[in-house]
């Protein structure tokens, strides 16, 4: 551990930390704006030229409306939901390679903060302890919207990890491996996870929406029924670190998905034209933005397209249908690696 | 069963691709997808303006004749024909010298209509005999008492002076021109001489 590593290692962990944060606060922008064009709108159009200074205009208002904890309420814990909210957004972003290594001066450098040889684990579960956050703010208020929306977050997140974990089981069986940075390697050229487990794929895609707390899966802060859901009594920037945890969620969700199945960094073809290595891994970093800004794209486009489930037909997706289908994926999935010592069972 | 229309209602049960839900997903999505590239219907309010009718019915005016009279005499039929009953007044009589002020024996003193009242019907101006009120394309402010909303004369009447006079000629309707032909109720000829396009207020 040299002290080259540790300021490579920081400036990294700085690199990512801020780009997270940038792309979030631009994905409120983009929500809106999205919206609008959807709804032949225009959408926020003040704030600066086409209104690309929103974000900072929200950031200031959110920093100066009036704080407020709930007398009745647990007054540690309502502060501590949010930052725990935050802090677990913030973590999941240190596994995903964000490109190949980049060699300067006879050094590599891995576009990965850190490449744990558990890497699916590890964010699984920080994923799980995202939960706390809601369920520990939405307990805190005292408030029974607030109590109803962390309990439908619990038990959402409950049903669908599962869902989605048995859905990653079987990428981890075809891939060997449960590191991340090794699961985008070997996507390059057309080996993209997404042609070898479709059905493996929409499950988890599913499962990220319904993880993120995502319409149509917003059940936990579904303003027609709960008020406000889990942040009802949440007021200034603690009300806005729960909205900005769900952008980063949504970041997040986004570059996992495309780094599992569709391809991380690499781009086909992209070899036949550039051969230098450190050109590749900057084009690979561009490629791998360009699929989550898609993905970015993809789940607000859903958003203002699909009707929220009613509770009953969320917990029915989950339990009935979601993790027999991902149950059945893993058992065709496991059939087709071992096909030949099937056959060799039957033909003799 | 008196109409012979009606029709039984059947509950039909969802094929697998039905219920399985994602074509319907995607089609929803291709229909969302297509509005992006829509023309948005939004009207940038302080730089752009909706473009009126060309006999839009906002704000009344209340005319003067030529002289600069009051037509109105107060005979109430506005008020008759106002289906909201927004209109009110009160008749007086007039005392010599006050002439040039209102044109027949008997005016005004005060005429207020409750614009929170009115629907801009144009009754008032159709029951008019003396073509004395007109509705004009000007707009009603916002004020935040409801008591700001009553206009009286001070508002109503239009200013004395030529360019304050309010141009009502696109509302004026063949009845209306019919009754100019009789010289002696001619109005506002100072200001049909002018032939100004643009309708004051604006």
């Amino acid at each position: 551990m040299t002290l080259d590593f540790l300021i490579y290692k920081i400036i990294l962990v700085l690199i990512v930390f801020s780009i997270t944060l940038l792309v979030a606060t631009y994905s409120t922008y983009a929500e809106r704006k999205i919206a609008a064009f959807l709804q032949d709108r225009i959408g926020p159009d003040r704030a600066g030229p086409f209104g690309i200074l929103q974000p900072l205009a929200d950031a200031v208002k959110m920093f100066m409306k009036e704080e407020i904890i709930p007398n009745v309420s647990n007054k540690a814990l309502f502060v501590l939901g949010p930052g725990i909210c935050m802090l677990t957004a913030c973590m999941t972003g240190v596994i995903i390679p964000w490109g190949k290594t980049i060699n300067i001066g006879g050094t590599d450098y891995p576009l990965q903060i850190a490449d744990v040889n558990i890497g699916i684990l590890y964010l699984f579960g920080v994923l799980s302890l995202g939960v706390y956050g809601i369920m520990i703010g939405g307990w805190a208020s005292n408030n029974k919207y607030s109590l109803l929306g962390a309990i439908r977050a619990s038990s959402q997140m409950i049903s669908y990890e599962v869902a989605m974990g048995i859905s990653i089981i079987a990428l981890v069986m075809t891939t060997g491996t449960l590191s991340t940075a090794e699961i985008a390697a070997q996507q390059h050229g057309w080996h993209w996870n997404v042609l070898i487990q479709p059905l493996g794929c929409l499950i988890f895609i599913i499962c990220a929406f319904a993880e993120t707390n995502r319409a149509p899966f917003d059940l936990p802060e579904c303003e027609t029924e709960l008020v406000g859901g889990y942040h009802t009594e949440y007021s200034s920037m603690k009300l806005g670190l729960f909205l900005f945890s769900e952008y980063i969620n949504m970041f997040i969700s986004s570059a996992v998905i495309a780094t599992f199945y569709f391809g991380g960094y690499n781009m086909p073809l992209i070899g036949r034209w550039v051969h230098d290595p450190n050109a590749l891994a900057i084009l690979g970093i561009v490629f791998l933005f360009m699929k989550i800004v898609g993905f970015i794209f993809f789940f607000m486009w859903v958003r203002w397209t699909l009707p929220r489930f009613r509770y009953d037909q969320l917990m029915n997706l989950g339990w009935k249908i979601l993790i027999p289908l991902s149950i059945l994926n893993l058992v065709l999935t496991g059939a087709w690696m071992m096909r030949h010592e099937i056959m060799v069972y039957f033909v003799k | 069963m008196l109409t012979n229309r009606s029709q039984v209602v059947v509950k039909k049960e969802m094929t697998f691709i039905e219920r399985m839900y994602l074509p319907a997903i995607f089609s929803g999505m291709l229909i969302t997808f297509k509005h992006l590239f829509k023309k948005s219907a939004t009207i940038k309010y302080p730089e752009q303006t909706r473009e009126f009718s060309k006999i839009y019915r906002g704000q009344h005016v209340l005319k003067r004749d030529e002289k600069g009279a009051e037509r109105c005499t107060a005979c109430g039929l506005c008020a008759v024909a106002c289906p909201a009953e927004a209109i009110t007044m009160i008749a007086a009589e007039r005392k010599p010298g006050e002439e040039a002020l209102y044109r027949e024996e008997k005016y005004a003193a005060t005429y207020e209509i409750n614009m929170l009242r009115c629907i801009f019907c144009g009754d008032c101006e159709e029951a008019c005999p003396k073509e004395a009120i007109f509705l004009t394309d000007r707009k009603v402010d916002s004020f935040y008492t409801r008591k700001e909303f009553i206009y009286g004369k001070s508002i109503l009447v239009e200013g004395l002076e030529s360019d304050k006079r309010v141009d009502v000629s696109v509302r004026e309707t063949k009845a209306v021109e019919e009754f100019k032909k009789h010289k002696e109720f001619a109005h506002n000829e100072t200001y049909d001489k002018n032939k100004k396009k643009t309708v004051a207020g604006h």
